[in-house]
């Protein structure tokens, strides 16, 4: 088959992660880096040959009748359990997998070429390396993944590398902290998912995305009606495999792990947590979306949690004074703009239109947030912190930097013609189609984007200019610039891709037509917000400090996360671990093990006792063998009389 | 005058309950060494005595005797020379201190 060869861009950064994982103590720190780029860059070149090849190419049959077909273009059977029960591996093509191939293989380049220079000198360079190409291997097999749990083997893996990355320094009891809270709220979130796609799998017989999703009105008849509290069950194992697209995506109440997630080296924050693996959650509904299109109310489900996320994020990215924070909520406000989008969309609606919305932004997104992550990495390498305080006035010194900066800020802001404001367009559109509130809720998030991301702008590279003394910033060196400079430009232009011409949610070809009501007021709340940051922070005044001890109260809470992690601090510690753990373990401390203690405590205390009679003393031996010898004697005297 | 075995065996059956008792009170090792010669020789005396009651024309019980002797010489030699080495070892020959290679 002609598109087989895609197997490769799996089977490359897997071997890298193992010649890089195995080999790398023998290889020198840059001959691994480059090495590790090199294959990512070869990786990258095959990507994009499937990719364009599937939206250009036209021999085998990619569009019939105006719809571009899934081509399954590699399945073996891995597991057989059962005749129904089986569990394949495979390569599955269709729009959504081909973007993603060019989003992932792209970041990732970069992020590799930019750690050359980021890393430079650090200890367990080759570590990191081969553990850029797992993620990259797994992120890239999350993508292709023909059935739902392939994905979900996939998904472990990203879950996995993401927990290595974040634990990359290790020594740094906040990193290991950090890398363990996001493995356990995703694994947490993962249970959900776990249980879902056996609810699935169980009442549908299958696992393969292809069944599941050519007709989904018979999967979800196959419940046949069943209900569990209320909600048939195919809602509810929508709803739970929602649950760890959640985790994964750090959706509102589940996103604590990702703001601590920043320990982790900055590329890796680019590249896992906010490019790729972030998004997986949206990638899953989209994957789904036709199963989720039957069940209207999980789709509202979807928008809710989606639209409180979104702003609850904006607001707490508003007053956060470490960069990768605010980026981080950023992304997170972002990515439930992606959810929001899904949630609102509906088949009917303006020709699903939000689905588009969702995975355009997702592609744009993944551009300028990489780029912003990036550039804050240049930021951070310059002035050796990650607060605010210390920058300021940055941009005589890193003029490439604030210029890409700047760019991906008026990306994310929505400003046009960069590639924020088409994709934002779009999900306000959907938004507004489904329903006037959650159209003007994200477009006040989207007017709060504009103004938190010139906040941070403002404060980076203008505001006051601090003394630097003897360690003055300086520009990044060229391995750093190229990315940045890179992504600056794919931002400009990315949103001039027809993207409905590539993917919808049924896989027909959608014009794009700006709508100029929505655009027009999106793009004034935007400037609104630009205008707020520009007068409060370009240059150093007091006025955004009695702005904050006129509103304290709100100002402490959202620095403070609106108390989110002491809330779970106060659930898992107070309620759980010392409501039901402390008695669970008490009962396996005492009873199950107390039976156990006994019976060796007893074999103890015999022997103990006993062991006096193997005194060792010949003398008193000999005693025992004369009474035992005279009471035989007189035994047998008194038989024989 | 006819001499009766019980001339022999009462004298051979008090020195070897004498040696019974001292093997297993005395503390001192050549004490003890003592009261095991001592046993040994009341077996010898009974080797004699019922040789030369029961059968009067053969020596084997008489042979015995002069084995067990040589025997006993060789043992004591031993004895001593291991009682000399501990008392060399840890200035002492009561039994109940030599506890060193217990359990």
């Amino acid at each position: 088959m002609e598109f087989s060869y895609t197997i490769l861009v799996l089977i490359i950064p897997v071997v890298m992660f193992l010649l890089l994982g195995i080999g790398g103590k023998w290889m020198s720190k840059q001959f691994a880096g480059v090495l590790g780029t090199l294959a990512m860059g070869v990786t990258t070149i095959i990507a994009y040959s499937i990719a364009l090849t599937y939206f250009f190419g036209t021999t085998q049959g990619q569009i019939v009748d105006g719809v571009r077909q899934q081509l399954q273009v590699l399945d073996f059977t891995w597991l057989q359990f059962t005749d129904n029960l089986v569990i394949k591996l495979g390569v599955l093509l269709d729009p959504i997998t081909a973007m993603m191939l060019i989003v992932i293989s792209t970041v990732s380049f970069m992020v590799h070429l930019y750690s050359l220079g980021y890393m430079h000198g650090e200890k367990g360079f080759q570590r990191y390396y081969a553990f850029l190409s797992l993620f990259t291997f797994s992120m890239l097999g999350l993508v292709v993944a023909t059935n739902i749990f392939q994905m979900y083997i996939f998904w472990e893996l990203v879950g996995v590398s993401s927990y290595l990355l974040i634990g990359f320094y290790y020594t740094k009891p906040a990193a290991v902290a950090a890398s363990k809270k996001a493995f356990i709220v995703t694994r947490f979130a993962d249970l959900g998912f776990l249980i879902g796609i056996l609810i699935l799998s169980f009442y549908s017989n299958t696992f393969n995305f292809l069944d599941l999703t050519t007709n989904p009105g018979a999967v979800v008849a196959t419940a046949g009606g069943a209900t569990f509290m209320g909600c048939s069950v195919m809602a509810w194992a929508l709803i739970l495999i929602f649950m760890g697209g959640a985790g994964k995506s750090a959706m509102f109440p589940l996103h604590i792990w990702l703001p601590d997630a920043m320990e982790g080296p900055t590329p890796v924050s680019a590249l896992i947590h906010a490019a790729t693996m972030v998004v997986a959650g949206v990638y899953l509904v989209a994957r789904l979306f036709p199963l989720y299109a039957q069940e209207p109310g999980v789709l509202e489900i979807i928008t809710v949690v989606g639209a409180i996320t979104a702003l609850y994020a904006a607001i707490v990215a508003c007053v956060q004074s470490d960069i990768k924070r605010v980026l981080a909520f950023s992304t997170i406000s972002q990515i439930a703009f992606m959810i929001t989008a899904l949630g609102v969309a509906r088949p009917e609606l303006h020709e699903g239109v939000g689905y588009m919305a969702s995975m355009f932004h997702l592609f744009t997104h993944a551009m300028f947030k990489a780029l912003l992550f990036l550039g804050a990495g240049a930021i951070i390498h310059a002035v050796h912190s990650n607060e605010v305080d210390a920058m300021g006035g940055l941009r005589k010194y890193m003029p490439i930097c604030h210029i890409t900066f700047l760019i991906g800020c008026l990306a994310i802001a929505g400003i046009p013609p960069f590639a924020g404001f088409f994709s934002k367009d779009e999900i306000l559109v959907a938004a507004f189609e489904n329903s006037p509130l959650w159209g003007t809720w994200l477009t006040v998030v989207a007017g709060m984007t504009a103004f938190y991301m010139f906040r941070v702008y403002y404060l980076i590279f203008w505001w006051n200019n601090p003394d630097f003394g003897e360690h003055k910033p300086h520009e990044a060196p060229a391995v750093m610039t190229i990315p940045l400079i890179f992504l600056a430009a794919v931002s400009c232009v990315a949103g001039l891709i027809p993207f409905g011409e590539f993917v919808t949610w049924n896989r027909e070809v959608y014009h794009i037509h700006l709508n100029y009501t929505v655009a027009g007021t999106s793009v004034v709340v935007a400037l609104i917000g630009i205008a707020l940051a520009t007068v409060l922070y370009r240059k150093e005044n007091s006025i955004p400090e009695k702005m904050q001890n006129a509103v304290r109260g709100l100002w402490t809470a959202a620095y403070h996360r609106f108390y989110m992690d002491e809330l779970y601090q106060f659930i898992t510690h107070k309620i759980i671990f010392a409501r039901i753990c402390k008695p669970i373990a008490w009962f396996d401390r005492h009873i199950i093990d107390g039976t156990m203690d006994m019976f060796a405590n007893v074999t103890n205390k015999v022997s103990v006792a006993i062991r006096g009679l193997q005194s060792g003393s010949i003398q008193a031996y000999i005693l025992v063998y004369f009474v035992g010898v005279l009471l035989i004697a007189l035994i047998t005297w008194l038989c024989l009389i | 005058m006819e001499q009766s075995v019980y001339f022999y065996i009462i004298p051979s059956i008090v020195m070897f309950c004498c040696g019974v008792y001292g093997f297993i009170t005395r503390k001192n090792m050549i004490a003890i060494l003592i009261s095991l010669e001592l046993m040994l020789n009341a077996v010898n005396i009974n080797f004699s005595v019922f040789n030369r009651f029961l059968f009067p024309d053969q020596m084997e019980g008489m042979f015995f005797a002069l084995f067990s002797i040589g025997i006993a010489a060789a043992e004591t030699a031993l004895a001593i020379a291991i009682i000399i080495n501990i008392y060399r070892e840890v200035k002492d020959i009561d039994i109940n201190e030599l506890t060193k290679m217990k359990f």
